[in-house]
């Protein structure tokens, strides 16, 4: 392998997670921790500067280069926040300190299972990462070792098991397809070949292939039948996991899906996969929507609004072409951004107020200004109100979609209203009205939180012409 | 490939599905394990068979792995957690074994459909395989949302995982990587478990899941 900035993204994290498991304490990892992950930043962020050249077994284009730079971007920021949150937790002796050494080494082999299912230029690569990254998460989400955190890690492994089995299936069948035309062996199982062959193969194999696929890694990306795991792992986890869990990895489950989407348009005899994920985006947005109304847990709440805005995300993509490309895109970075802002602020509310509970919260914006009026701000965002840069996104796939099928966005936008309904009923509980719960001051480190929304904030007015430019070529290589 | 060998790698597979039917309808844990190590073992069969009529050797290493682990290691290992827990005789049904029965042969039909139809052009064998594979993978699916035992619903999981390998030795020339990507997730999978079998055991008395059902965070 070279050492390049695509392999460093993976040698970074990998070494890391061996050092953090080796070091004691927390004060000196947590730093470590945070350090690891700028160092990886900085080398994803070198991919513009100098473009390493995909071999056979890593791949760099357009496509995986946002993906990785927002990866590795949020990642860095949820490591400051976790610096600050599990040391209070410690505190509080709610997390063990014999943990802390576990929990920091998971945390980077989640960023490796992550980076690696990225940059792989192989489908069975990309798969073992992908499960890498999500056995290190059922790992971490269990690590309060409560009834309530066990049960959501059970279910979680279970359904993550269930969905990767079948992501492995539909693998096997894209090698069966493409055996025939490439060949046996290794090339068989190569993005960049298989994408050059792709309309060489038998369509029906193919079909049967992405329905596999769709279900398989739609379980991770948490599309509605298949999302059960998705609010008890972001309610029981620490909330840095849960940060990363919606910022990230249902992102780069995403992505899987978008290659074999890639692959599968390419066979003029192969089924649109367009339909099917315009079906679960819309009835995970819709459902999720309406499930808002009856959280009375903070982080389910914001648990639910990831799987609408996992919806919107791929009935965006679902539709394609440049536009809707776009705007998917876009509305998938600014997801990112605002969830991990948001269970920022949760993540403080929490602890400050000891509680998940939202019935146990009030009057935050007089108790703790600072984190009421980020959360406030982190809402507002979210629900898609203007200037944010969430308003932009949903704006241009509403707009970009509107003249194809106005009855299908007709209902993405009611489902967007009744979210926005639910989200500001519970809001205006949380940090209006009568203080509850205690006052005591928070110990917080708000700048990831600002960073992210000072982005977002700064995307729903000015998108700089390079970064518009970048989406643009991305939207024409998904098609 | 033709005549014997066709017929042996076919009836091994098959045998798969039948062991997957056994499965369903044992009620006691000790026996479900049994039949689990069966299971194992009839895929490690069928993988070395499949290695000898490629003529690909490092399919041994798989159904070596499968021999090993999933038919002794797995087993044992198991076997003394339900005896240390003290769940070795309990019985369980949730779906009776009429049902459960009937549903897996709807599976197994749904499989053979759809996999014959659309690999019409492969070779026999790789299509029998792949069909076989998928009424595993299905029948190993419909035993853990049948089942609430945590330690049924891992066995569940694994003779699903043992249906991904017949596929993936069926389609012939597949990487190696993936075969040993497969096994090793087992091995993972199985750590996994096993440690969430150990802190469940710590904190309720019971690997029963509908115990744990009673904890769901809307209610607390």
């Amino acid at each position: 392998m070279r050492i390049d900035a695509l392999s460093g993204v993976l040698l970074i994290p990998a070494l890391a997670a061996c050092l953090l498991a080796a070091l004691p304490g927390y004060r000196l990892t947590s730093r470590l921790n945070v350090v690891a992950t700028l160092l990886t930043l900085l080398t994803a962020v070198s991919l513009f500067f100098v473009e390493p050249k995909s071999g056979d077994y890593l791949l760099m284009d357009d496509l995986n280069k946002v993906f990785i730079v927002l990866t590795t971007f949020v990642s860095f920021t949820t490591s400051v926040f976790s610096a600050s949150y599990i040391g209070h937790e410690i505190e509080i002796g709610r997390l063990k300190l014999s943990y802390v050494r576990f929990y920091h080494a998971m945390y980077q082999v989640m960023m490796f299972g992550m980076n690696l299912a990225l940059v792989a230029n192989n489908i069975g690569l990309m798969w073992v990462a992908i499960e890498i990254a999500t056995l290190s998460t059922v790992l971490m989400v269990g690590i309060y070792r409560t009834h309530a955190a066990l049960e959501a890690a059970w279910k979680y492994f279970i359904l993550g098991s269930v969905g990767i089995a079948l992501a492995l299936f539909g693998t096997i069948l894209i090698y069966m397809a493409a055996r025939p035309v490439i060949g046996e062996g290794l090339y068989a199982m190569v993005w960049t070949v298989l994408v050059a062959h792709a309309a060489n193969f038998d369509p029906a194999l193919l079909n049967v292939a992405f329905v596999f696929l769709l279900l398989g890694y739609g379980t991770k990306v948490g599309l509605a039948p298949l999302h059960a795991w998705l609010p008890d792992a972001h309610a029981e986890g620490p909330t840095p996991i849960s940060a990363v869990l919606s910022g990230l990895l249902l992102n780069v489950a995403l992505y899987a899906l978008l290659r074999f989407k890639m692959l599968l348009a390419l066979n003029p005899a192969a089924i649109a996969p367009g339909p099917l994920m315009v079906t679960m985006g819309l009835v995970s947005c819709v459902f999720a929507a309406f499930m808002l109304y009856r959280r009375r847990d903070i982080k389910r709440m914001f648990a639910y609004s990831s799987i609408e805005h996992m919806g919107i995300i791929v009935f965006a993509f679902g539709m394609g072409g440049p536009l809707a490309n776009f705007a998917g895109l876009l509305h998938m970075t600014m997801h990112s951004l605002t969830k991990s802002a948001i269970f920022y602020a949760v993540g403080h509310i929490s602890q400050v107020k000891g509680t998940q509970k939202i019935s146990d919260m009030g009057g935050l914006t007089v108790t703790h200004p600072v984190l009421g009026w980020g959360l406030v701000l982190g809402v507002v965002a979210i629900a898609g109100l203007p200037p944010l840069g969430i308003f932009m996104s949903e704006f241009l796939v509403v707009s970009s979609t509107f003249s194809r099928q106005p009855w299908l966005v007709m209902i993405l936008v009611f489902g967007i209203l009744v979210a926005l309904g639910g989200l500001f009923l519970r809001l205006n509980t949380i940090t209006f009205g009568e203080p509850r719960g205690p006052t005591t001051p928070a110990q917080a480190s708000y700048v990831p939180m600002f960073a992210h929304l000072a982005i977002v904030f700064m995307a729903g007015i000015y998108l700089p012409p390079a970064l518009v430019t970048g989406f643009q070529n991305v939207a024409r290589l998904l098609g | 490939m033709r005549g014997l060998t066709f017929d042996i790698a076919h009836m091994l597979a098959g045998s798969l599905v039948v062991v997957s039917f056994l499965q369903l309808y044992q009620d006691r844990l000790s026996a479900l394990i049994n039949i689990f190590a069966m299971h194992a073992l009839v895929l490690a069969l069928s993988v070395a068979w499949q290695a000898h009529a490629q003529l690909a050797p490092h399919l041994y290493i798989t159904a070596a792995i499968a021999l090993v682990f999933k038919a002794i290691v797995i087993p044992v290992a198991l076997r003394r957690i339900i005896v240390r827990l003290g769940i070795h005789r309990e019985i369980e049904t949730v779906v009776g074994v009429g049902p459960a029965m009937l549903l897996g042969i709807g599976l197994v039909a749904l499989a053979m459909v759809v996999m014959l139809r659309v690999t019409a052009d492969a070779d026999p064998l790789a299509r029998e395989d792949l069909a076989f594979a998928l009424s595993v993978v299905l029948l190993g699916l419909l035993m853990m949302v049948t089942r609430r035992n945590a330690v049924s619903q891992v066995i569940g999981f694994m003779s699903l995982e043992n249906g991904l390998v017949l596929a993936a030795t069926g389609a012939k020339g597949m990487p190696l990587v993936v075969e040993i990507s497969v096994a090793f997730s087992v091995l993972i999978a199985f750590i996994v478990i096993g440690i969430f079998l150990f802190r469940i055991r710590e904190r309720f008395d019971t690997v029963d899941m509908q115990a744990m059902d009673r904890f769901r965070g809307e209610q607390r």
